[in-house]
């Protein structure tokens, strides 16, 4: 038993063993950037080709784990920049004190609303939506009220707020369009609510196995269905009150020796060497200048007349009693 | 020589302290270094202090319940299948029982909707006859059932293992007496259900306390919080690290506090080990028909969302998944992982139960023998309790300080992986080594044998059944294991559970169906596997 162990252990060790050190960029992202089929490994090949370095992917589980894991780190942490954290996370990262202006030309970023942060830099973006299953639904909600106010059989799943960026992004949604009776409007929507899951996988699963006709998503994901599946059944819902976005962003740690390089990445993140790579691969739209034009199923998306999006710090400042405002309001 | 024996542990005392000590550090430490990374402790203000209140009673309520049912549909069904030692297909029910547990829970969760959801195959069958509507699950409802999923299938085979234990000596006799089957469940059974029933009820509990996407997915809504939920949240979403160790240690004190009151209920080991081989029961004629049906119903709602996991699997673009490189990097891990967390993880409980052997052959055990005793059979469960969040981002903390990061990260994960699994281990051993010392120490002691050579020629023999099946437990528990594998996620560490998440968070929920399929199909591998070695140690 003892010499199985150790075998299995030297094994263990040698399919982790570090790759050999040469001059990099080490950026923390969250994993689905970097697996096979998202945009990390072609990126990573587009920018060594322009900088005689190596660039160095380090992926943690999601958005909050990678700035929980920078939090961790301290100024001790060996990442240059972080990538993949969200608007409703930047005041909190900057907060940290641990991020430094990225002092970069940012012409090129293309975004639905103004940029003033000087210490993220976006890279792409979406918009929240109501998708649903046009099998099942012929008149999908027309409004976000609509959606509110709808046949409480005719069910949606939702993600919990306390656990998933979607989750927290319908909470901010709710709450950009009724404020101060956003709490209201919870307990009326919380009759269609089939269940809350803790991230997005479990809802979008429950939403193809047919659990349930609406979930909670992006505007982009019907292009995937279209792209990958060739189907255009799982279609968004177009609210005229306005989609909430979720703007992806990174930025420059401190604590980094190569802050040229880095900078060096950071205008290169918002060419088309990056941004070509987005739609497809992390289907998102790109928040930068692309060289190739956009997949046709992209032209057919919903696009909203009104992008919704609440400051940063008001986010920051308010996310834990507007957390309690959803609880109260929905365990009633 | 009598006091020198006192005074100076034995190797095999030593071995054990050495496991109990590691299990300690390994559970302590990350806590000690989230609270030392943080400012200042936790304002607590009397509303969350009553938050915490109704989330620690909805958290008891609903493990209590899982528990209970589990427990209670796991005997009827253990006892049919260890009387029907020839029923068609037996052994492959057996393994199937341990399958639940190598599953990821969304797996599991997606398969139970399949079956029990609102458009399930259940509630489709009941609208076709008119009687109801769709079935609505979600609440206490959705989580028992996801939870009798799976704790009942792994009651009904521990307990299963525990009444093999039963001598074909006892078999013979009930005969002799024309035993009917209630004076064998009085008189035979419940003797040896009764000695494994707190320590497999403790391990159910401590489960269903701990299970996290099955409470938050099937409950409906925020109003199944439980602890793990809180934990889970204020670690990761409010980054208050001291509270979420307070919270790891209320969800702890819980369990501890549980099982000293369970421990009062405890008895004696009543299992004794036999080397003969086994028995055929004089009652498994008369109770034929009904225990086809026991077995019928308990498999059918085991299998049915098995069933389901398999049919959405079947379709998958199998030559696409094998094409990619990352797949087999992730099986390469995995396996290797699995093996060595199950081999540690066998050694520990050894070292363990060695030493508890050693304690208890003296006549009248000290104060301090009994409380290490006790020591050892609650540290082995605990580790269940405590978050994977908290010990990955504490373990975290303790190895970015000393720079060891990204080396150590696997050890961890597998030692962590090993401590999991140690529980089951335990359960899954404990009888057959306490109940093999009873029959075997006085034969040993006169033939001089110990150490290495009592383990090869007498332990290892009457006790590979026990090991075969405690590895396959162990085996199973961490090839599916995604907690402590997705605390040092990183490009070059990815477990297939780990692939199979990330594929259903990027759309491909068809690939990461067949993954679930082919992670099945390994785990059950294993199983075989560690059964073909229980085999050859046997024919020697």
């Amino acid at each position: 038993m003892l010499r199985l162990f150790t075998l299995c252990l030297a094994a263990l060790m040698a399919l982790v063993l570090p790759a050999s050190a040469k001059d990099k960029l080490t950026i923390y992202t969250y994993d689905s950037f970097i697996s096979d089929w998202g945009p990390g490994p072609k990126i990573k090949t587009a920018f060594e080709a322009t900088c005689n370095c190596e660039l160095e992917w380090v992926a943690v589980a999601d958005a909050v784990a990678t700035l929980n894991r920078i939090k961790l780190e301290g100024s001790g942490s060996k990442a240059d920049i972080l990538l993949g954290i969200d608007t409703s996370l930047t005041a909190e990262a900057s907060a940290t004190g641990l991020f430094e202006e990225h002092g970069i030309k940012t012409e090129n970023v293309n975004l639905p609303v103004q940029w003033t942060d000087n210490t993220f830099v976006p890279y792409d973006y979406g918009h929240f939506a109501v998708i649903y299953d046009s099998e099942k639904i012929k008149t999908p909600p027309a409004s976000l009220d609509d959606l509110v106010n709808g046949d409480p059989e005719q069910k949606i799943v939702i993600q919990d707020p306390r656990t998933s960026s979607p989750g927290l992004g319908l909470l901010l949604w709710i709450k950009a369009v009724y404020g101060d009776k956003a709490g209201e409007a919870w307990t009326k929507l919380s009759r269609r609510v089939l269940t809350v899951t803790p991230g997005w996988s479990e809802a979008y699963g429950m939403f193809t196995k047919g659990e349930a006709p609406m979930v909670l998503s992006y505007t982009t994901s019907p292009a995937y269905h279209m792209v990958a599946e060739s189907t255009d059944r799982y279609r968004a819902a177009s609210f005229p009150e306005g989609h909430y976005m979720q703007i992806e962003v990174a930025g420059i740690l401190k604590s980094s020796q190569n802050k040229e390089l880095a900078r060096q990445f950071l205008a290169f993140m918002t060419g088309p060497g990056f941004q070509n790579h987005i739609p497809t691969n992390n289907w998102m739209w790109p928040a930068g200048k692309t060289s190739d034009a956009l997949p046709d199923a992209f032209d057919k998306l919903v696009k909203p007349a009104k992008s919704l999006l609440l400051s940063a710090d008001e986010v920051n400042a308010n996310r834990k009693a507007w957390i309690d405002e959803w609880l109260k309001a929905t365990t009633r | 020589m009598q006091t020198s024996r006192t005074l100076r542990p034995k190797p095999a005392v030593l071995a054990g302290l050495v496991a109990l000590g590691s299990i300690g550090l390994a559970v302590a430490t990350p806590m000690l270094a989230l609270i030392a990374i943080a400012p200042a402790m936790p304002t607590l203000s009397a509303d969350y202090l009553g938050f915490v209140w109704s989330i620690t009673k909805f958290t008891v309520l609903q493990a209590g319940l899982s528990t209970l049912l589990s427990v209670l549909a796991a005997i009827p069904l253990a006892r049919a299948l260890a009387r029907q030692a020839s029923f068609p297909g037996r052994h492959i029910i057996l393994r199937l029982l341990a399958l639940p547990l190598a599953l990821p829970a969304l797996v599991v969760v997606l398969g139970i909707i399949e079956v029990w959801g609102r458009q399930g195959w259940v509630s489709t069958a009941l609208q076709g006859t008119g009687l109801t509507g769709p079935l609505n699950i979600y609440g206490l409802t959705g989580i028992l059932i996801a939870h009798v999923f799976f704790n009942m299938a792994l009651a009904a085979r521990l307990l299963v293992a525990a009444l093999e234990q039963i001598p074909p000596e006892n078999w013979r006799l009930a005969a002799q007496l024309s035993f009917t089957s209630r004076h064998v469940f009085r008189h035979i059974e419940w003797p040896v259900i009764r000695s494994v029933l707190p320590g497999i009820a403790s391990l159910v509990f401590m489960l269903c306390i701990a299970s996290f996407a099955v409470v938050l997915v099937l409950g409906g809504g925020p109003k199944a919080t439980t602890l793990e939920v809180a934990i889970y949240q204020s670690l990761r979403f409010d980054f208050d690290p001291p509270r979420a160790v307070l919270l790891a240690a209320l969800q702890l004190a819980l369990c501890a506090g549980l099982f000293v009151l369970g421990g009062r209920m405890a008895t004696d080991i009543a299992v004794m080990s036999s080397v003969g081989k086994q028995a055929r029961r004089p009652d498994r004629f008369a109770s034929r028909r009904m225990d086809t049906l026991v077995i019928a119903a308990g498999l059918t709602f085991i299998a049915l969302p098995m069933l389901a996991i398999v049919l959405s699997g079947v379709t998958a673009p199998f030559t696409v998944i094998v094409s990619q490189s990352v797949f087999w990097r992730a099986l390469a891990t995995s396996l290797v992982l699995a093996l060595t967390a199950a081999s540690l993880s066998l050694t520990m409980a050894w070292s363990l139960l060695a030493a508890q052997r050693t304690v208890m052959r003296r006549r009248a055990p000290s104060r301090a023998a009994s409380a290490f005793m006790s020591c050892m059979q609650a540290s082995g469960s605990l580790i269940l309790v405590v978050p994977p969040v908290v010990i990955g981002a504490g373990w975290f903390v303790v190895l970015h300080r000393t720079g060891l990061a990204n080396s150590a990260a696997p050890v961890i994960v597998a030692i962590v992986n090993a401590l999991m699994a140690l529980p089951f281990a335990l359960r899954i051993l404990r009888p057959a080594v306490v109940g093999q010392a009873q029959v075997h120490d006085r034969l040993c002691a006169s033939l001089g044998l110990s150490g290495l050579q009592r383990w090869r020629l007498i332990d290892l023999p009457v006790l590979a059944r026990s090991f075969a099946l405690a590895f396959a437990f162990a085996a199973a528990l961490s090839i599916g294991d995604l907690g402590a594998a997705a605390l040092f996620g990183s490009a070059d560490f990815v477990t297939l559970p780990l692939l199979l998440l990330q594929k259903m968070g990027s759309y491909r929920s068809v690939e990461a169906a067949g993954i679930a399929l082919l992670l099945a199909g390994f785990c059950l591998g294993l199983i075989w596997l560690a059964e073909q070695l229980k085999v050859e140690t046997q024919s020697q």
